[in-house]
């Protein structure tokens, strides 16, 4: 392990925790072109962290330290994340230490820990946000496994950054199973992130909200942490998208000069451009789902993933 | 293998008397249970001297068993002058038998150490006697685990179950225990009749039973099959495979906290080393189908115990539901490591089996603690119904905070333990394209999703259990003066929460004590020579994970973080009411229930429950909600056997008229037919 690869790894991470806003304020700006409004400017989501970054905390009577320390663990475990996933390069010593199910796993610690946080309070909605989004975390956990059961199985690995490699040198994307996969991980990508239309990010519409629920007691520092985890948690699916389904661009190893890499940086800003117009046209065009309807369009990610493992199985068989 | 090989030649002089040792040791347990009928009432003499010497015995013997792990050394055997006049009670100490006493002594001295600061006089049986039926207990799993020959087995697997039977039904004068312990003893001997009858299979008609003549007995390929079935079923009731899981949720709840602890924790991994013992060390074959049965039934239970313990709304119950889910993972385990065994695939099944054991490892600590935590609300609150409690954090910070740990390893969550058994059982789940049969290679992999759904589930239930007992508002006024856990207990929960973040953060540790397993029984290891911070179980290409370096990414982040925003912004803070979208009249009936939190499960996995619901109207007076849940195999399974063995009952009884003529008839009716054999 050098120094190169280790400024390589904090680069990457520290480049993800830098643009996941400017990921979110892009699509914010999308859809309200889409939608004839005014958009804000890019920059609005960095504005508002900054403003709450300012604020005085205003924390519930008897809200206890579990509460206090879960932004903290919540940022935490996205920026993790981040330093898993090849969005530049594949050659990220990190990436040996926890592989695509323990990604899965850090996922799930910042759903539990956030649910808890939730719970905390003991209010009416936050107990509902927080029973809605385990449901929804378990019924989308499957169908993401699933997703990445296909990219493990093409690729011999559970490290996603010897899939990407293994998909460059392969050329496997060709395999038609992937196409199933990669609209089982849209459906997935759009249920997690509290995106419509399993949730939607622009309201406090009181009775449908999933998320807003669940951050509705955090005020200031702590608020402005669990957004910028929330930016990161969508920055990084859209990553995971990339790296299974389109990882044309990324650094291989052996390959990661700084021309390779700066190449990296710009081909990665120019698929979230692409992608997060595609995610405003997406939820621009679906309409919210009633909350047990969400059951079923989940099922239906993970029959599509399924469908895609069978595929690749007859294939190869 | 370079750390197995060093510590064999320093063990060397003493492991001679590895077994002799230990039998002492758990005769010390035996003698500790009749020092307690000296002075049965004296909670001092029983609770703080009795119980934390057990605690050191089961220190003793987990030492032990390690020891026998990595010395390296051909099983030991040892013959006891005890049972019938030349059938003597034959011992054996090998790698399995050493794993288990391992999970036995560390998850037991955990217990032990609670157990001294729980039990107190004046409820239902006395102290004295509960002592004595406690350390039989403990004493009879260790010799079930260490008996070498069937009939010493039987005798230790009915000790074992007749002495926890006295411990569930503790609480006799309540009729529900008193049902829910005979349930248990039923279940616990339609078992144990199994598992004699698949002994009698096995022994292979030489009439010998001890293991060592077992394992020379050549079977048909029919027979081996039936012994297999027959231990299956045996074991199952024990461990509480669906259908037979049914006392389960019975007899967990009815005990007293550490005595839950010691049966899901410890006795339920009994029956998967009964399982392991007769599958892999007995019987000489294995056939593909019996790994896709078992592996069927495994997935299938931990669905069932995941579904069901997402609708409880008693704390006890919700935690024996949620033993029958994990042992369902222990059995996937099992079952994939059987069919890729018998696939000729022997990596693969090291790599499955290792992860069933870790599992059993983990869960015996886990499901301990939760237990135990529990057993500390019990005692702080006098509830078990999870709608009357809430809030707990704030008064009782210790068990909430170990209780924290436990649901985080239980959810499966990294760096604790349990994500490193599911870590490692989706692993091996990834090799199942390479079994040669066409349909199986793809339907395997499907397991996996089940797998990845329980896993969730999993979570679900452990927000669940931990936010409704210990985060929120106090449901009841009551929980004002709910306290916290003394000394003693916390020192037992601390021990068990610690070897589940050892586990988590060391997995190589598991995986070496797994790994001279799977030696033995499969003649393979996974691959164990990477550093001890590092697991990379086939090649490092294929996976890899690290615990420790996991764990300390996540405190580097988030002590960064924390640094970082008290320099950029400031640490002002004032304390308000709940925001709560500005509505002021919160009250803390309008928290999730239990019933609440279960509800999406409810709606989606309908078909599974037999639900009956009570709605009010809108004009009620005094409206009423009411559910009840109910499990369907009591009405499809139990229901009807229990009829039919009525019916049979009634039929038989017929002939019992009660007139003397009658008995005579049949007096005389049977010595004609006497006769007639004679002649």
């Amino acid at each position: 392990m050098t120094a190169l690869t280790m400024v390589r790894q904090f680069g990457e991470v520290l480049l993800a925790i830098a643009i996941a806003p400017l990921f979110t304020g892009w699509i914010a700006q999308c859809r309200a072109w889409l939608q004839s409004r005014a958009a804000p400017p890019l920059t609005q989501p960095y504005r508002m962290l900054r403003k709450l970054f300012q604020k005085d905390v205003a924390l519930a009577t008897h809200a206890s330290a579990l509460f206090r320390m879960t932004p903290y663990i919540l940022f935490g475990a996205m920026v993790l994340v981040a330093a898993i996933i090849p969005s530049i390069a594949t050659d990220l010593p990190f990436a040996r230490v926890a592989d695509a199910i323990a990604l899965i796993g850090l996922f799930a610690t910042a759903r539990v820990f956030l649910s808890l946080a939730a719970m905390d309070i003991g209010t009416a909605f936050g107990s509902m946000g927080a029973r809605r989004d385990m449901m929804i975390g378990f019924l989308a956990e499957p169908a993401l496994l699933m997703v990445l059961f296909n990219a493990f199985l093409l690729s011999g690995s559970t490290a996603l950054p010897s899939v990407v490699e293994a998909s460059t040198a392969h050329s496997f994307l060709m395999d038609p199973s992937l196409l199933f996969a990669a609209v089982a991980f849209l459906m997935v990508l759009l249920a997690e992130n509290a995106r419509i239309p399993i949730d939607n990010p622009a309201t406090h519409l009181e009775l449908t909200m999933i998320h807003e629920a669940m951050a509705l007691e955090y005020s200031a520092r702590h608020l402005a942490l669990v957004e910028w985890a929330s930016d990161l948690k969508l920055f990084n699916y859209a990553c995971i998208g990339f790296a299974l389904f389109l990882p044309w661009g990324i650094a291989t190893h052996g390959a990661d000069g700084g021309l390779a890499l700066g190449l990296a940086v710009a081909v990665l800003l120019a698929k979230l451009t692409v992608a997060g117009a595609a995610l405003a046209l997406i939820e621009s065009l679906s309409a919210k789902l009633r909350i047990f309807r969400a059951p079923e369009y989940l099922a239906m990610a993970f029959l599509l993933a399924v469908l895609g493992l069978l595929v690749h199985l007859l294939l190869g068989a | 293998m370079s750390l197995v090989e060093g510590t064999s030649q320093s063990v060397v002089a003493f492991s001679k008397h590895d077994l002799s040792f230990l039998l002492m040791l758990v005769f010390g347990w035996v003698i500790l249970g009749i020092a307690g009928l000296v002075r049965p009432h004296r909670v001092g003499w029983i609770a703080r001297i009795l119980f934390p010497l057990g605690a050191l015995i089961a220190l003793g013997i987990a030492g032990l068993g390690t020891l026998a792990l990595f010395s390296g050394h051909a099983p030991q055997i040892f013959l006891l002058p005890l049972g019938l006049p030349n059938l003597p009670f034959h011992a054996r100490l090998d790698t399995l038998s050493g794993f288990f006493l391992l999970l036995l002594g560390m998850a037991g001295a955990g217990i032990s150490t609670f157990a001294a600061g729980y039990f107190r006089s004046g409820e239902g049986t006395a102290p004295g006697l509960l002592c004595l039926q406690y350390h039989v207990f403990l004493a009879s799993m260790a010799l079930v685990i260490l008996a070498d020959d069937a009939y010493f087995f039987m005798v230790a697997w009915e000790t074992m179950a007749l002495s926890s039977y006295f411990l569930v039904t503790a609480q006799h004068r309540i009729p529900e225990i008193r049902r829910a312990g005979f349930l248990y003893l039923l279940m616990a001997h339609i078992g144990a009749l199994c598992i004699l009858l698949s002994f009698g299979v096995l022994q292979g008609g030489r009439w010998l039973f001890t293991f060592d003549a077992m394992r020379g007995a050549s079977l048909t390929s029919f027979w081996a099959s039936a012994a297999f079935l027959l231990a299956l079923i045996g074991f199952g009731a024990k461990a509480g495979l669906v259908p037979l899981h049914i006392w389960l949720p019975e007899a967990h709840p009815a005990a007293p906290s550490p005595v839950s602890a010691l049966m899901s924790g410890l006795m339920l991994k009994t029956a998967v080393y009964g399982v392991l013992r007769i599958t892999f060390d007995l019987l000489h074959i294995r056939y593909w189908w019996w790994g896709v049965l078992v592996l069927g039934v495994g997935l299938f239970s931990a669905l069932f115990g995941a579904i069901f313990a997402a609708v409880q709304t008693d704390m006890k119950r919700l935690l024996a539901y949620s033993s029958i889910e994990n042992i369902g993972l222990i059995f996937t385990g099992i079952g994939l490591a059987i069919l890729f065994e018998a696939c000729h695939l022997p990596l693969f099944a090291a790599l499955a089996l290792t992860a069933a054991l870790i599992h059993s490892l983990n869960h015996s600590l886990f499901k301990s603690l939760l237990f135990l935590a529990t057993g500390s609300v019990l005692h702080a609150t006098h509830q078990r119904s999870l709608g009357k409690l809430g809030g707990l954090i704030r008064r009782m910070p210790w068990v909430a905070a170990l209780a924290l740990i436990g649901t985080l390893a239980i959810a499966g969550l990294p760096p604790l333990n349990g994500f490193v058994s599911e870590w490692l059982l989706l692993q091996s789940f990834l090799f199942t394209p390479q079994i040669p049969h066409a349909f199986l290679n793809m339907l395997i992999p499907l397991g996996a999703a089940v797998l990845a759904l329980t896993a969730a589930l999993a979570a679900y239930v452990m927000v669940k259990f931990y936010g409704v007992i210990f985060l929120g508002q106090h449901r009841e006024p009551s929980l004002v003066h709910a306290h916290d856990a003394d000394w003693l207990e916390r020192m037992g929960l601390a021990w068990l929460s610690l070897g589940c973040i050892a586990i988590g953060v060391l997995p190589q540790l598991a995986l070496r004590a797994a790994g001279a397993v799977t030696q033995t029984l499969l003649g393979q290891t996974v691959n164990l020579a990477s550093p001890f911070w590092w697991i990379a179980p086939i090649t490092s290409r294929q996976s890899s994970y690290s615990g420790l370096i996991l764990l300390a990414g996540i405190i580097g982040v988030v002590g960064i973080t924390f640094v970082v925003v008290r320099i950029l912004a400031h640490g002002r803070m004032r304390r308000a009411v709940p925001w709560d979208c500005g509505y002021p009249w919160q009250t803390s009936r309008m928290q999730d229930t239990a019933e609440g939190f279960g509800q999406p499960i409810r709606h989606i996995f309908g078909p599974f429950f037999d639900m009956e619901r009570e709605l009010p109207f809108p004009t009620d007076a005094a409206p009423r909600y009411r559910i009840h849940i109910e499990d369907r195999m009591w009405k499809a399974l139990y229901l009807p056997i229990a009829r039919g063995v009525q019916q049979l009952a009634d039929w038989i009884g017929q002939l019992q008229g009660g007139r003397l003529s009658t008995y005579l008839l049949y007096s005389f009716l049977t010595l004609i037919v006497l006769l007639g054999f004679v002649l």
